[in-house]
């Protein structure tokens, strides 16, 4: 890759580490990755990503910002205000990085657009936290055997995963069916330190570099739990479910529904 | 003397840390395993840091020679893919 002055300055620090060099750098402008969601998690993993030079980032939010995204969500400010947040998100990472195409979908993801929405795609971000739509992005990403970078936050702990759909374990193999809403944390209950998405982003766009250069091993077959209060970090194993209903060896779902529950998000 | 075959020569005289190493990399990037590259540079500290991170790269250093009142070549054979 012939790299321009700004961009062998820009990008120094990735070509002189030996995992990335500039062949793994031109595989980084390259990529196509789709972010669900511009919230906490959205907002830091396409920070980061648009800082690495990812070429393409999507980011599906039918959102607008609202004061109270502020405390985590560091994408937006109070100049975005009642801005769709996925406009406000491709302002913020443009104006970090023009080398990148941010691409605003204003639309929430269901059953009948999510397929189309995720083809075009390398790798999938789950940034939602919200159970049915982190199930339908699993089963999409079965179907179309697309890599899936999935986080969740909840008040002081977080989670990450890898699914790399014909190469272990889903989402599902983990959990069957969503919880039914009232297991869920009610908004009141739904508190969530500022920063922790900023933790669990970070290791989201970790996971997803690591893919796109292919270097390092992947977080699959694992849920990697961040306990911030007591500061721990652990790695969970998650089998894979020879019966799981979308990704087992006779999988019962054959096609997305919505579910229609209502959820709190976070 | 001996005599090494020198598939490709970079000139990064006037280029300063960490910019002569980022072309240092992408030059040995540019050639086969096997082949070797002849870097001509002008920043001191560089003449030394240069060889060093070549070799913590996993590829051999030839030869390192003030040829001029500061200016250096560093020869380099490429040992792995990148
Ligand atoms: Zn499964």
């Amino acid at each position: 890759m012939e790299f321009t002055e700004e961009q062998l300055k820009r990008y120094s620090r990735h070509i002189i580490l030996p995992e990335v060099g500039g062949k793994g750098q031109k595989k980084i402008s390259e990529a196509k990755v789709l972010l669900v969601g511009a919230g906490g998690l959205g907002c830091p993993v396409g920070y980061y990503l648009a800082a690495a030079g990812v070429g393409t980032i999507a980011i599906v939010d039918n959102d607008k910002v609202e004061l109270s995204n502020l405390q985590r969500q560091i994408a937006h400010s109070v100049k975005t205000l009642d801005m769709h947040k996925a406009d406000s998100a491709k302002q913020t990472f443009e104006a970090l990085n023009p080398d990148v195409n941010v691409i605003a979908v204003k639309e929430r993801l269901h059953s009948k657009n999510i397929l189309a929405l995720f083809k075009d795609y390398d790798i999938i971000v789950d940034g939602t936290d919200n159970f049915p739509t982190r199930y339908l992005i699993n089963d999409a990403c079965v179907m179309l055997k697309k890599p899936l970078v999935s986080g969740a936050i909840l008040r002081f702990e977080g989670q990450v995963t890898t699914i790399l759909p014909g190469d272990g374990p889903c989402y599902r193999c983990l959990f069957e069916e969503p919880p039914p809403a009232g297991l869920v944390p009610s908004c009141q209950e739904a508190g969530v330190l500022g920063v922790l998405p900023g933790v669990i982003g970070a290791l989201q766009a970790t996971e997803v570099l690591k893919l796109i250069i292919g270097k390092g091993k992947p977080l699959k077959g694992n849920l990697l739990i961040y306990d911030a209060l007591g500061v721990n970090f652990r790695k969970v194993k998650i089998p894979k479910n020879e019966d799981c209903p979308i990704c087992g060896k006779n999988p019962s779902i054959k096609e997305l529904t919505d579910l229609s529950e209502e959820y709190c998000s976070i | 003397m001996e005599d090494i075959k020198i598939d490709k020569k970079l000139d990064i005289r006037g280029q300063v840390c960490p910019y002569t190493l980022v072309r240092s990399k992408l030059g040995v990037e540019s050639i086969e395993v096997g082949q070797v590259i002849e870097i001509l540079l002008d920043y001191p500290e560089a003449a030394d840091s240069i060889p060093k991170a070549m070799l913590n790269y996993g590829h051999s250093v030839l030869k390192v020679e003030k040829i001029n009142p500061g200016e250096w070549i560093v020869q380099v054979r490429k040992e792995v893919e990148d």
